[in-house]
């Protein structure tokens, strides 16, 4: 931030602002919109390798009947856990952390809309997630299954569902802020010339995320407050003996649950949507049709939700109602499969990395597209319902969809982010390999539920002649690890060669790609004025009347006559870093203990949470 | 490189085809062996064959496409940058529509279909979830069992199913499932599942669910609580037994015929074992307290005929004596979270429940 202006005098507030640009109080303060978004990166990655080893622990005690390595009580914690880190704490945050660095950038605009909300929002995050996982430390992890069904997770003697209602408030707060921000900054803040039909599809693809998440994550906090309540206060929402509904919970959480999967899965498919165009050298096919049938997506996805409680009994009629909205959300998603299979058609395609990840996500996807459209056809769902089957379809959806997707934007982006490349010799290795372990380890899943393998059992006896695929499948998990390892090992390895500091590496089409790499902490030494879809493209390139492709004189990323990009940017005025979006949320948690722990940390989390806003909104302006 | 790719997809595809022939799997939905199974079956596999074309048309498309116009070195030209073909786009989101439909109408044909309570001459089972084993009661024929469903062959069976927690007690009669809000406290939602024989119907507290299921042939069904229950989720199964008419008559006939006294020896200091400890939760019809009331069941498994059985705990163990004896000598620690206490009971008292409980035919 050295070219920032930088505060020289205080009025008022409760401190100084801060100044550092570098060091660890640079991070604590920053509300700069790319910093943010590598905190969100790191940070779900970590989740992510906890998640993953969790999951490791799940194979291996399915990986022969009748095992002992984990008993019933630390099994269910585990496989609750994996569920609650791979959804809320890996695969939403790590979108958030594309959305946030991206798309400022690729709309064009110097951050999002409001900084420190934006800051406020990781640092809660961060603390929901560390929230729950200080259960493990303090009377149980949560026991009931991500989907925390009443009345198990109410007459559960253990702490666990407490901490899993309070963090997923915590982490619903910082997500419904994000979602709010990050859609203001979409519709707000697009740099002049950029309408709506001008957007990447990434940003498409964010804009209905935001909105899904606005919408859905009121319903689940109704939901988990209830929850709360019947655990903390013997109140009786979920209780049959008091007249309460057992069923009102699956409502509200599946209502809140299925837009969730399109929250887990619109990012990834907004990204492939990036990728698959600059690696096939032409733009998507049917633009509009996937910007449309993402918003379709997003729609119809409110109205599925019963489709994960045709075993309830429901009736014919709802279960009617609901396989018919099911088997029409199957549209719009087999529209985007055939655009994107039309943006490979006559391309010359190149095989990246972040290519590879892409084809992936597209075969595999349609894997988990398939087994959905079985789901809806109810009959069949009774068998298939609550079985590994399931496990197998959701696991193509969010590894082979989202997971994928999501590292097939991380050896795309990583140039711009870092200036660094990714090795794509062992990138691809690391391709092969998660693409290979994950088959491995989820389509014998199938088979094992369709032979009648529920979920959620601790253990099977031998006689039920499960054994060879759950062996199979352990293989797999492993084999994924061994994959994951080998990004890892790359990611660290990219930092230990200088910069390349390439601003256009893979002659993109996008505006990110505009700036240097990585950005300038004011993102664009000057706001470009856009023309078109896929601007940068069309300022490098002309098509003659023949259709054929030239280049444009003196075409190219925009910056490189600035040299290393910081042109005067003195006068470019950009939010100063905030102690209180840090010291607010940490409020959340402490707030959080005192629900379980008594009066002491209720006053020290209120305390905590109203100097953080005293201080934000007394904070001394800069200039 | 994705000649590898569809390596894997086309084992994967081939395995699914293996599996469905695979012999050994004794709680399989591939396996059904009665109509209402059946029903559930012969919608999936015209269903999983149209998925499976779709997903070599769409493989077979991205691999051609992948490998047809991947970039050679020669090539310098950018390719034509064609940006949609809104007739191409019309029609994929038509085509889908279709084959979507023809799944749609014989979907909601078989959802009407099933939800139908079945007519003419039918059993009827009350069916109570505890955590974590299953109640079968037979109002009309006046009996109570546990863990093991026994049903004739070719006559549907109407499952009147609740879910009843540590407050379902005092049961002398069998159950018909009528609502008792008492009876749910402390319960949760199971799921019951006998993949050979029907789909699955979840259990639900202050709820009655119901659902038909019919065998063909005489056997034995395995089949396992499907909802996550809690600590022994996994260990509440449960073991439908299919008798031929004839049989089934002499099942029902056997298991009204009271207790017999047990005889002195062992079996009976079992017997006064089991009075001092046991009658707390379970009870035995035919036997009477020291009052000369009935025995009165108070949230355990009614252990009437219980060497008649197969498995006990859930069906989570063979009904051998060894089995038993282990059970009994520390239930929760056979079976995590069993609401069974240990009773601490001696060698010589736990030989002589065993030797008991061997009376009870």
């Amino acid at each position: 931030m050295a070219s920032v202006s930088i505060p020289t005098e205080r009025r008022g507030g409760l401190l100084r602002r801060p100044d550092a640009t570098t060091g660890v109080w640079s991070w604590l303060t920053t509300v700069d919109h790319k910093r943010i978004g590598i905190l969100y990166g790191i940070t779900a990655f970590l989740f992510f390798i906890v998640g993953g080893t969790e999951a490791l622990l799940i194979r291996l005690q399915l990986a022969q009947p009748d095992q002992t390595i984990l008993n019933p009580s630390v099994y269910n914690e585990i496989f609750t856990m994996h569920g609650i880190t791979m959804v809320f704490l890996v695969v939403m945050p790590l979108s958030a952390a594309f959305f946030n660095y991206l798309l400022p950038l690729m709309i064009g605009a110097r951050d999002v809309a409001f900084p420190r909300l934006n800051a406020f929002s990781y640092w809660a995050f961060l603390f929901a997630g560390t929230f729950i996982y200080s259960s493990w430390f303090l009377g149980g992890a949560p026991n009931g299954g991500w989907f925390g069904y009443a009345p198990n997770s109410v007459v559960d003697p253990t702490r666990g569902m407490t901490f899993y209602a309070i963090g997923l408030l915590i982490a619903g707060i910082a997500s419904t802020v994000s979602a709010v921000n990050l859609a203001v900054t979409i519709i707000n803040m697009r740099a002049p010339g950029m309408t709506l039909f001008r957007m990447p599809v990434f940003v498409w693809m964010g804009l209905v995320v935001q909105l899904l998440l606005a919408f859905s994550l009121p319903i689940i906090t109704i939901g988990l407050v209830e929850l709360l309540f019947d655990r903390l206060f013997s109140t009786h929402f979920f209780d049959p003996a008091a007249g309460g509904d057992p069923v009102l919970w699956q409502h509200l959480f599946w209502l809140f649950g299925h837009p969730e999967v399109y929250i887990l899965i619109l990012p990834a498919f907004g990204i492939i949507s990036e990728v698959l165009p600059v690696f096939a050298r032409k733009p998507l096919f049917g633009y509009q049709f996937v910007v449309f049938s993402g918003i379709a997506i997003g729609f119809i996805g409110f109205g599925v939700w019963a489709h994960h409680m045709f075993a309830v009994g429901l009736g014919p009629v709802a279960n009617t109602a609901f396989a018919v909205s099911t088997i029409i959300i199957a549209i719009p998603t087999g529209v985007k499969i055939f655009n994107w299979l039309g943006t490979l058609w006559k391309g010359d395609i190149w095989f990246t990395t972040a290519m590879l990840f892409s084809i992936g996500v597209i075969s595999m996807f349609v894997i988990g597209g398939l087994s959905g459209v079985m789901h809806a056809v109810v009959p069949s769902d009774y068998q298939q319902t609550d079985t590994y089957f399931i496990v197998a379809h959701f696991h193509y959806v969010l590894f082979g969809g989202a997971i994928l997707g999501l590292f097939a934007g991380m050896y795309y982006w990583w140039p711009k982010v870092f200036g660094r490349f990714l090795n794509e010799r062992w990138g691809k290795i690391h391709f092969w390999t998660t693409l290979i372990g994950f088959n491995l380890a989820f389509g014998p899943m199938h088979i094992l539920g369709l032979q009648g393998m529920p979920r959620r059992i601790q253990s099977y006896p031998e006689s039920l002649g499960l054994t060879f695929w759950n062996l199979v499948s352990t293989i797999g998990a492993f084999t994924i690890a061994v994959g994951t390892l080998v990004f890892l090992v790359i990611a660290i390895a990219s930092f230990r060669k200088p910069k390349q500091m390439v601003a256009d590496p893979w002659d993109a089409r996008t505006l990110e790609w505009l700036t240097t790499s990585p950005p300038p902490v004011h993102n664009f030494d000057e706001i470009p004025v856009v023309h078109s879809l896929d601007e940068l493209w069309h300022r490098k390139y002309a098509e003659t009347e023949g259709g054929r492709v030239v280049p444009v004189a003196a075409g190219g990323s925009g910056q490189e006559a600035h040299g290393d990009g910081h042109g005067d940017s003195h006068a470019i005025h950009l939010p100063s870093p905030s102690y209180y979006p840090l010291v607010a949320a940490l409020g959340l948690p402490v707030l959080g203990y005192g629900l379980i722990f008594g009066l002491p940390f209720v006053v020290a989390g209120l305390v905590i949470l109203l100097v953080g806003l005293y201080g934000w909104v007394l904070e001394p302006s800069v200039e | 490189m994705r000649r590898r790719t569809i390596l894997v997809l086309g084992l994967g595809a081939l395995a699914v085809v293996a599996a469905a022939c695979a012999p050994n799997a004794t709680q399989s939905a591939l396996e059904p062996k009665g109509p209402y199974a059946q029903e559930s079956y012969d919608l999936f596999v015209p269903v999983f064959w149209v998925a499976t074309a779709i997903f070599f048309i769409v493989q077979g498309i991205l691999l051609f496409f992948v490998i047809r116009y991947r970039h050679r070195k020669k090539r310098t030209t950018m390719p034509p940058q064609v940006h949609g073909n809104t007739k191409l786009e019309i029609a994929w989101t038509i085509l889908p529509a279709i084959i979507l439909a023809g799944v749609a109408v014989p979907t909601v044909a078989t959802i009407w279909d099933l939800a139908a309570e079945p007519e003419g001459d039918v059993l009827q089972v009350t069916v109570l979830a505890h955590q974590w084993w299953w109640e079968f009661d037979y109002p009309e024929q006046g009996i109570i069992t546990a863990n093991e469903l026994h049903i004739p062959t070719d006559r549907p069976v109407y499952l009147t199913m609740c879910a009843v927690g540590l407050g379902y007690e005092q049961q002398i009669a069998p159950s018909t499932c009528q609502e008792h809000p008492a009876a749910v406290g402390d319960s949760v939602i199971h799921s019951f599942w006998v993949p050979e024989l029907a789909g699955t119907q979840d259990v639900i507290p202050s709820r009655t669910t119901y659902l038909t299921i019919q065998a063909d042939e005489p056997g034995t069904y395995e089949g396992q609580c499907k909802e996550f229950c809690g600590l022994s989720h996994a260990y509440m199964k449960f073991t439908v037994v299919a008798h031929d008419p004839s049989d089934f008559d002499a099942w029902v006939a056997g298991q009204q015929a009271p207790a017999v006294a047990p005889p002195a020896g062992d079996a009976g200091a079992g017997a006064i074992v089991f009075y001092s400890t046991c009658t707390g939760c379970h009870a035995i019809a035919g036997l009477e307290d020291p009052d000369g009331n009935p025995l009165i069941a108070n949230g355990g498994p009614s252990l009437t005929h219980f060497e008649s059985r197969q498995c006990f705990a859930g069906c989570m163990l063979a009904n051998t004596d060894e089995n038993l004896r282990r059970w009994l000598e520390n239930p929760p620690a056979v079976k995590a979270g069993s609401w069974m206490p240990d009773y601490d009971l001696s060698e010589q008292e736990l030989d002589q429940m065993v030797a008991f409980l061997n009376t009870l035919e």
